[in-house]
């Protein structure tokens, strides 16, 4: 391997060398498949690399989207199973990327695959091994709501369908006990002998498409620190919703599995606040926290939705109009006013806030909070910024090269954003963002050899004078 | 470990139960409260209301006196006074052009060069002193007592000063247990009691007693522990109108946490002056033992 990926070109001469027309695509959620789809029906290769067991990324996670309320597993599974049959796209999921050196149309990447213990030419797929599982344990995809096997598959629609064992959680790999998952399996395909492997590709251009996790709830203190099962982050309340989820989309309450009939909505926790939080807008919360209040009035009709919030920010394209909808059709009530404080208290919680315009102070006794928590990077996308020599902001987004002339490149000739790894946005933005990104990147490849306006436009500093005065 | 000590108005007049009790608990557990000799009233918060600063003299010249007495660092006890001796401290530590103008001004004390710490007591036992080592010292545990832990604004806010986390702060909740009590929760334990309020909008004030009590007696609390003179006022003498008002309001007996400390160190019930509680607090200490 030889050094990292370099920022710019010392030389300003066009650079040259035959372009490897393959690209590595990193995350398999939306932005990574759309990417990678756009870029496979161009013409060149993909590999598409995803570290959890299956693609799907945040948007499987989710019942129903905005603002048309599709089911998002209708729309979502098949352009997963279009990316795994894909004659151009290379599926490799269970692999994180393990280091990256050379430059623009010459990358060298190095792809661990993890050890799944189980081989996934021979399984067939048909889920024997999970049901004789004996061990349970809380399920990640379900946010700790439901719980999975030690051998699983994260969600029954799983791209590709094939389990993997939770080295950690399995008896066989902790205590030589059990073993069951071996002695059903009629292909054998379960391999405990396994272990991490390594494969070495050559690429042209990488797309960083590694998504977003939530600022987590336990970290705030007006709102019990995570101590109330019934106060909820936004995405547990989505597998609430779900119908493949740990409640077959009946709303209940984790504590005690009553349905709610008063729920409040709690927006911005976290977001917009410079002092506790992080001081961007999360962009989506407005427009999912009412689809949440609607979505809970259609499960239980005789339900109260209150939704506390600062702003409405609905920009896009129908958005408006379906904040208005909940409005009128659902009855959800909007307070304008900020949550002081949320306790447990005889069985319900209680939920002291404000209502600016009506300039009272409001108190609700409701039987499950959801907290529109804010949206901060994916968790290892510093380190893998680092592998990539790609810089990162204050709040760990990947930096664009300009936020207007050049949203999908980075400063780093070759390498490029798709979706919220670069900032927040809602999955019409990040399907454009991610063909933007794709278009990057076919132009790169549809040329004989590099001549990047990027890697010119990067500023030249001489390591003996520094900047000029 | 031996510590100058900075009174203040209150506790030498209405408040003198927590310090009797205050001074006989830190000394059993081995922290010796030596009183300033020169202390003059600290000007509690009036003292920071604007940037002008003649209101930092009276704090100022508070930790000039420490330093006269060869001290590094001060305790209190008043929410008030720590509040406004440490911010003022921390203001003239940050700002040498304000500390030369204060020393200027006050050219018959010696100039402050800044650094004196402040500490409340609370973090002293808290921080120096250790909970295990005080709940080792506990003779009398306090065992069945449900305590709600008030702790108003002061000692939290600002953040700068604050000795535990302002939204859920739990010094006081571990100083209960490790005396054997049973800390009861509150969503009002960091609610203002009203302050200064009590002056000249009383009404005010009995809402806020009100609310505090009522809530940690909803919650099965026997009695409320304070860490402030006002908010023992407001709590304690309040009830005494909220009572007036509503004849069946419960009502509890409010405690400074050093009176507590001091009757599960085994401690003389003289230091803890419970005679000059407004509601008294003596049926519920008899009928658990206490004294």
């Amino acid at each position: 391997m030889s050094e990292k990926p370099r920022p710019n070109n010392p030389s300003r001469e066009p650079l040259t060398g035959a372009v490897t027309r393959r690209a590595l695509v990193v995350g398999g959620g939306i932005a990574g498949m759309q990417t990678a789809l756009d870029i496979a029906d161009a013409g060149y290769e993909v590999i598409l690399v995803e570290r959890e067991p299956s693609i799907g990324g945040r948007m499987i996670q989710l019942s129903e989207t905005f603002p048309t309320l599709d089911c998002s597993q209708c729309i979502m599974t098949p352009k997963m199973v279009e990316v795994s049959q894909h004659p151009n796209i290379h599926l490799m999921t269970y692999c994180e990327v393990d280091e990256v050196s050379g430059s623009v149309g010459q990358f060298d990447v190095r792809i661990r695959k993890k050890a799944a213990y189980i081989d996934r030419e021979k399984c067939t797929g048909c889920g024997i091994c999970i049901e004789k599982c004996p061990t349970k344990v809380p399920s990640e995809f379900d946010l700790g709501l439901g719980k999975r096997k030690a051998v699983y598959v994260p969600f029954p629609q799983a791209v590709p369908p094939k389990p993997v064992i939770d080295a950690e959680n399995c008896r066989f790999l902790k205590n030589g006990k059990c073993g069951v998952c071996k002695k059903v399996c009629e292909v054998e395909a379960v391999d405990f002998e396994q272990t991490d492997m390594f494969v070495e590709e050559k690429v042209g251009a990488i797309v960083v498409a590694t998504g977003y996790d939530l600022h987590p709830k336990e970290k705030v203190a007006e709102y019990g620190y995570g101590r109330y099962p019934d106060v909820t982050s936004g995405l547990e309340f989505e597998r609430l919703l779900s119908a493949s989820g740990p409640t077959n989309g009946e709303i209940r309450r984790p504590s005690d599995g009553k349905v709610p009939r008063e729920v409040v909505f709690i927006q911005c926790v976290g977001s917009r606040d410079q002092e506790k939080g992080v001081p961007y807008c999360s962009r989506i919360c407005c427009m999912y926290t009412a689809k949440h209040a609607m979505l809970y009035k259609h499960r239980v009709p005789d339900g109260q939705a209150y939704v506390f919030y600062m702003d409405i920010r609905a920009g896009g394209k129908g958005y408006e109009e379906f904040v208005q909808r909940g409005v009128e059709e659902d009855g959800t009530l909007y307070l304008r006013g900020r949550v002081s404080r949320i306790f447990q208290h005889d069985g319900k919680i209680v939920v002291w806030g404000a209502d600016t315009l009506t300039r009272k102070k409001i108190e609700i006794a409701a039987d499950m909070v959801v907290l529109a928590t804010a949206i901060v990077p994916s968790a290892g996308v510093r380190e893998l910024a680092e592998k990539l020599n790609i810089v990162t902001d204050d709040y760990g987004f990947c930096s664009e090269a300009h936020l207007k002339r050049y949203p999908v490149e980075t400063g780093t000739p070759g390498i490029f954003l798709a979706g919220c790894s670069q900032s927040p946005r809602d999955i019409p933005d990040t399907v454009a963002h991610a063909g933007c990104a794709a278009s990057g990147v076919t132009a790169l490849f549809s040329c004989r050899q590099t001549d990047s306006e990027v890697a010119d436009s990067a500023a030249q500093v001489s390591a003996e004078k520094g900047p000029e005065e | 470990m031996k510590i100058h000590y900075y009174p203040g108005c209150t506790l030498k007049v209405t408040a003198p139960q927590f310090e009797s009790s205050a001074v006989a608990a830190a000394r059993a557990v081995g922290v010796e409260m030596l009183e300033l000799t020169r202390w003059n009233c600290c000007g509690t918060v009036y003292s920071l209301a604007s940037d002008d600063l003649i209101h930092q003299l009276a704090p100022i010249r508070n930790l000039i006196r420490v330093r006269n007495e060869k001290g590094n660092a001060v305790t209190t006890l008043c929410s008030m006074c720590f509040n406004t001796i440490k911010r003022a401290g921390l203001l003239v530590n940050e700002d040498a052009e304000k500390r030369g103008k204060i020393n200027a001004f006050m050219d018959e004390e010696d100039d402050y060069e800044g650094g004196v710490e402040v500490v409340h007591l609370l973090e002293i036992l808290r921080d120096k002193v250790g909970f295990e080592t005080i709940r080792e010292k506990v003779t009398n545990p306090l065992n069945e007592l449900r305590a709600s832990p008030y702790y108003g604004c002061l000692l939290l806010r600002p953040e700068e000063i604050g000795i535990d986390n302002a939204e859920s702060p739990t010094v006081l909740e571990d100083l209960l247990e490790c005396i054997g009590a049973e800390p009861v929760d509150s969503p009002f334990k960091t609610e203002c009691c009203g302050s200064y309020q009590t002056v000249d909008k009383v009404d005010l004030v009995i809402e806020k007693t009100r609310d505090i009590i009522s809530w940690a007696a909803r919650n099965h609390a026997q009695c409320v522990v304070v860490s402030c003179p006002l908010c023992f006022f407001n709590l304690d003498r309040r009830q005494k109108d909220l009572a007036e008002r509503e004849p069946g309001a419960v009502l509890l007996p409010v405690f400074y946490f050093t009176q507590l400390l001091a009757l599960a160190l085994g401690l003389e019930v003289d230091v803890c002056g419970f005679d000059k509680h407004v509601v008294d607090p003596l049926p519920l200490l008899s009928s658990k033992g206490f004294v």
